[in-house]
C-alpha cells in the first residue's frame, strides 16, 4: 500500500507521512540490563562472593528474562509506524504477525498518558488511545508505548482538536476542580493496605533468597533480631512486632499515597472530558468523558471515616473492564470530606452533590437484628473453635477462647451498628442514592436516567424477614449498584419512584 | 396503607426441565459418592471408613436432587410485554429480574447438550450492563424461537439508547 498508488483529487489532503516511536526507546530499553547486573553484583555483595550454583541459575534465568524482555522492546521500536490524518489513526506494528489497526478520531473517547520511571528518565510517555467500548478491551484501544513527552502532549492536543471539530463540542477553559494540597498527606497513613504490600515485598524478597539457596534467616541482623527476641517477655516482643508493622505501613501507605496522587489535578477539559493528572514516579493523565459519567461514588473506608476524610470515585462507563475501571475511576485522593463533596457538585455540574445529604431513608429494624446476629455466628463459630481446641490439646486455648470472646463480642456488636447505620437510600433530584458499608462505607449517587433494568434478590433469610436486595443495574461503574435489605414494600415503592413506569406491570397491590 | 409486592411473572417455564434439573445436578453431586462406592468395594480393610464417606456425600447430594429441580420449577417463571422482559429465578437465593427492551442489546438463544436431551432451549437477554442479563432457561425450543422473535421485533420497533 504506497501512497502514490492512490490516484487522489486535488482537492485531497496532503499524505500525512508515517512516524516512528521515539529513538530515546533504545537506551530506555538497553537500561533495563542494569537490573540483572545489580542483582548479580548485589547477590555477590550480601554472600560474600560465594555463589553456589542454584544461585547462578537463578541469576542467568534472571538476566534471559531481561534479555528477552529488552529484545522485544527493540523490536517493538524497530516495527512499530503510526500516522494520524485527519478521519484516522493508523498504527502497524509486529515483526512476525504484522498487525495494522486503524481507530476513526471521531471515535475516540479517551487519551491517557502514563510514564514510568524509566520512561520518565528518558522523558517518554505511552499514550493509550481508547474508544471506551466495553465489548473488547483489546479491539478498541491502541497504544503507543513510548513517544516523546512534548510530542505526547501535541499528540493528544491534536486528537482532542480534531476530535472535536468532528463532533462540534465547543472547547472551554475552567479552573481545576480540585487540585493537590498537601495537609491531605497526614490521611496516608489511614489507607492500611500498605502493611499489606510491605508484607508482600518481604516475602517476595524472602522467596527470591530462598530460591537462590541463600537463607535470609541467617543474615547477621536477622540473627540479632532473634536474639533479642529471646531476651524479652513474649507479650513485649508481639507488641513491639505490631507496632514496627504499624509504623512500617504507615510509612509504606503515605509514600504509596504521595507516589500515586503528587501533582493531582483534578479539571473539565475540551471537548466534555473530565480529566486527572497524578502520580511521582509513574505519572498518570485518565480523562473520562462527561458524557459517560453516571455519577459519584464517596468512599470512606473505616479509618478514613474517623479521620474525616473521604475519597471521591467516578461512576462512569467506558473505563474498560472491571480493573482498569477500578484503577482508572480514582478523581481524588483521600481528602477532607467537605472537600469531596464540592468536588462531587462540581464533577457532576449540580450545586449540591446528591451524596452529601444525612437524611437518607433508614432500613428496618429486623436488619440490625440481622446483622447482630451476623456478627454473633462469627463470633461464636471462632470463639467455639478455640474452646474445642482448648479441651483436646491445652488449656491455653481455653483462656484464648474466653479472651476472643470478651474482644469480639462487643467488636461484632459494634460493628453490626455501623453495617445498619450505614444502610441508607434516597432521591436527589436526578439521582439515586445508596449508602452501604461498616468497613468502607460507600455512598454512591446514580443517574436515575441511566438505570437500565431492576434486579431483585431474596434470599431465604430475607424471605422470611420481608426484605430485598433491589440491585439498579447500569451500564457505567460496577453495573450493578445495590440498596441492600430494604423492605420488600419500600423497596419496590422506591424503585417505582426511581425510574417511572418500569417496574409497575409487575406490581401487585395487597390490602395489609 | 396497601404492600407493594412483586407478582410472579406469567409463564412457567416447562415441566421437563425438572428432568432437565435434576440430570445437571446428578453431575454435581454423584461423582463424589461413586468414587466412594468404588473405594468401598475395592479397599475392604477400610471399608467402615468408606462407607461412612460414601453415606455422607451420597445423601445430601440425593436431597439436592430431590429439592433443587422441583423448588426451581416453582420458582423460575418469564413474561414479556412489549416493553419489558420480567423473569425469576433461583431456589435458596431468589432473582427477578427487569429490563426495558429499548435497553436491550441482543437477544440469544442456547442450547446446551443435555438441554437439548430435553428438548429445551435458553434465551439470554443482554443489555450494556453485565448485571442486566435476563435469563430464562427450561423453554421449549418453539416457544423460544417464538420469544426470541417476539423480542428481536419489539426492540427494532423501540426508539433504542441501548448503547
Amino acid at each position: 500500500m504506497t501512497p502514490g498508488s492512490v490516484t487522489q483529487s486535488a482537492a485531497s489532503p496532503p499524505v500525512v507521512p508515517w512516524e516512528r516511536l521515539n529513538v530515546r526507546l533504545i537506551p530506555a530499553n538497553m537500561s533495563l540490563l542494569a537490573a540483572p547486573l545489580a542483582s548479580f553484583g548485589g547477590t555477590l555483595l550480601v554472600t560474600g562472593g560465594g555463589l553456589g550454583l542454584q544461585a547462578l541459575l537463578t541469576l542467568g534465568s534472571i538476566l534471559v528474562a531481561f534479555l528477552a524482555v529488552t529484545g522485544f522492546g527493540l523490536m517493538r521500536f524497530l516495527t512499530t509506524r503510526y500516522r494520524i490524518t485527519d478521519e484516522r489513526i493508523e498504527l502497524r506494528s509486529g515483526l512476525l504477525f504484522r498487525s495494522e489497526r486503524t481507530l476513526p478520531v471521531d471515535r475516540v473517547r479517551s487519551i491517557d498518558l502514563t510514564a514510568n520511571p524509566l520512561h520518565r528518565i528518558f522523558g517518554l510517555t505511552s499514550v493509550r488511545i481508547g474508544t471506551g467500548e466495553q465489548t473488547s478491551a483489546t479491539g478498541r484501544r491502541l497504544t503507543l508505548d513510548g513517544v516523546g513527552k512534548t510530542q505526547a502532549a501535541e499528540l493528544r492536543r491534536r486528537l482532542l482538536s480534531r476530535r472535536d471539530a468532528a463532533t462540534g463540542w465547543p472547547a472551554d477553559e475552567d479552573g481545576p476542580i480540585a487540585a493537590m494540597d498537601w495537609s491531605w498527606v497526614r490521611y496516608g497513613p489511614l489507607t492500611i493496605w500498605g502493611v499489606g504490600g510491605l508484607l508482600a515485598a518481604v516475602g517476595t524478597a524472602y522467596r527470591t533468597l530462598h530460591e537462590m539457596k541463600i537463607d535470609p534467616l541467617r543474615f547477621g541482623f536477622v540473627k540479632a533480631v532473634e536474639q533479642s527476641y529471646g531476651s524479652v517477655p513474649l507479650w513485649f516482643g508481639l507488641l513491639g512486632t505490631v507496632l514496627i508493622i504499624v509504623v512500617l505501613g504507615a510509612v509504606v501507605s503515605t509514600a504509596t499515597l504521595i507516589e500515586g496522587w503528587r501533582g493531582y489535578r483534578l479539571e473539565r477539559a475540551d471537548g466534555g472530558v473530565l480529566r486527572v493528572r497524578r502520580g511521582l514516579l509513574v505519572t498518570r493523565s485518565v480523562t473520562i468523558e462527561e458524557r459517560r459519567l453516571s455519577g459519584v461514588e464517596l468512599r470512606e473506608p473505616m479509618l478514613l471515616r474517623w479521620a474525616g476524610g473521604a475519597r471521591l470515585n467516578a461512576v462512569a462507563g467506558g473505563l474498560g473492564n472491571r480493573d482498569e475501571n477500578r484503577r482508572r475511576r480514582l478523581l481524588s485522593p483521600p481528602m477532607p470530606r467537605a472537600e469531596v463533596l464540592r468536588a462531587a457538585a462540581d464533577v457532576l455540574a449540580e450545586t449540591e452533590s446528591p451524596t452529601a445529604s444525612a437524611a437518607l431513608r433508614t432500613h428496618p429494624r429486623v436488619v440490625l437484628r440481622r446483622r447482630i446476629g451476623r456478627g454473633l455466628i462469627v463470633t461464636a463459630s471462632a470463639v467455639s473453635a478455640l474452646a474445642v481446641l482448648g479441651v483436646w490439646l491445652s488449656s491455653s486455648f481455653l483462656y484464648a477462647a474466653v479472651i476472643c470472646a470478651l474482644v469480639l463480642l462487643p467488636a461484632a456488636v459494634a460493628l453490626a451498628f455501623t453495617a445498619y447505620r450505614a444502610l441508607g437510600h434516597g432521591l436527589r433530584g436526578r439521582y439515586l442514592v445508596t449508602r452501604s458499608g461498616a468497613f468502607a462505607r460507600s455512598t454512591v449517587a446514580l443517574k436515575r436516567a441511566d438505570v437500565i433494568g431492576w434486579s431483585i434478590t431474596r434470599s431465604i433469610f430475607q424471605r422470611r424477614a420481608g426484605l430485598l436486595t433491589l440491585g439498579a443495574a447500569t451500564a457505567a461503574g460496577e453495573h450493578c449498584y445495590k440498596i441492600r435489605d430494604v423492605a420488600v414494600s419500600d423497596g419496590l415503592a422506591f424503585a417505582e419512584e426511581a425510574v417511572p413506569d418500569l417496574l409497575t406491570p409487575f406490581l401487585q397491590r395487597t390490602p395489609s | 396503607m396497601a404492600g407493594l409486592t412483586l407478582r410472579p411473572p406469567r409463564n412457567r417455564v416447562e415441566r421437563r426441565a425438572i428432568g432437565w434439573w435434576t440430570a445437571q445436578s446428578s453431575l454435581f453431586a454423584l461423582p463424589v459418592p461413586i468414587v466412594f462406592a468404588i473405594l468401598f468395594l475395592c479397599i475392604p480393610p477400610a471399608r467402615t471408613w468408606f462407607a461412612w464417606c460414601l453415606v455422607g456425600t451420597l445423601v445430601p447430594g440425593l436431597v439436592y436432587m430431590a429439592v433443587m429441580p422441583v423448588w426451581r420449577y416453582r420458582v423460575h417463571r418469564w413474561e414479556t410485554t412489549d416493553e419489558a422482559v420480567y423473569a425469576s429465578s433461583g431456589w435458596l437465593w431468589q432473582r427477578w429480574r427487569v429490563v426495558p427492551l429499548s435497553r436491550v442489546q441482543t437477544v440469544d438463544s442456547l442450547r446446551g447438550p443435555v438441554q437439548q436431551l430435553f428438548g429445551l432451549s435458553g434465551i439470554t437477554v443482554t443489555t450494556a450492563s453485565t448485571a442486566g442479563a435476563v435469563k430464562i432457561k427450561g423453554l421449549d425450543h418453539r416457544v423460544a424461537a417464538d420469544v426470541v422473535q417476539h423480542l428481536t421485533r419489539c426492540t427494532q420497533a423501540t426508539p433504542g439508547d441501548a448503547a
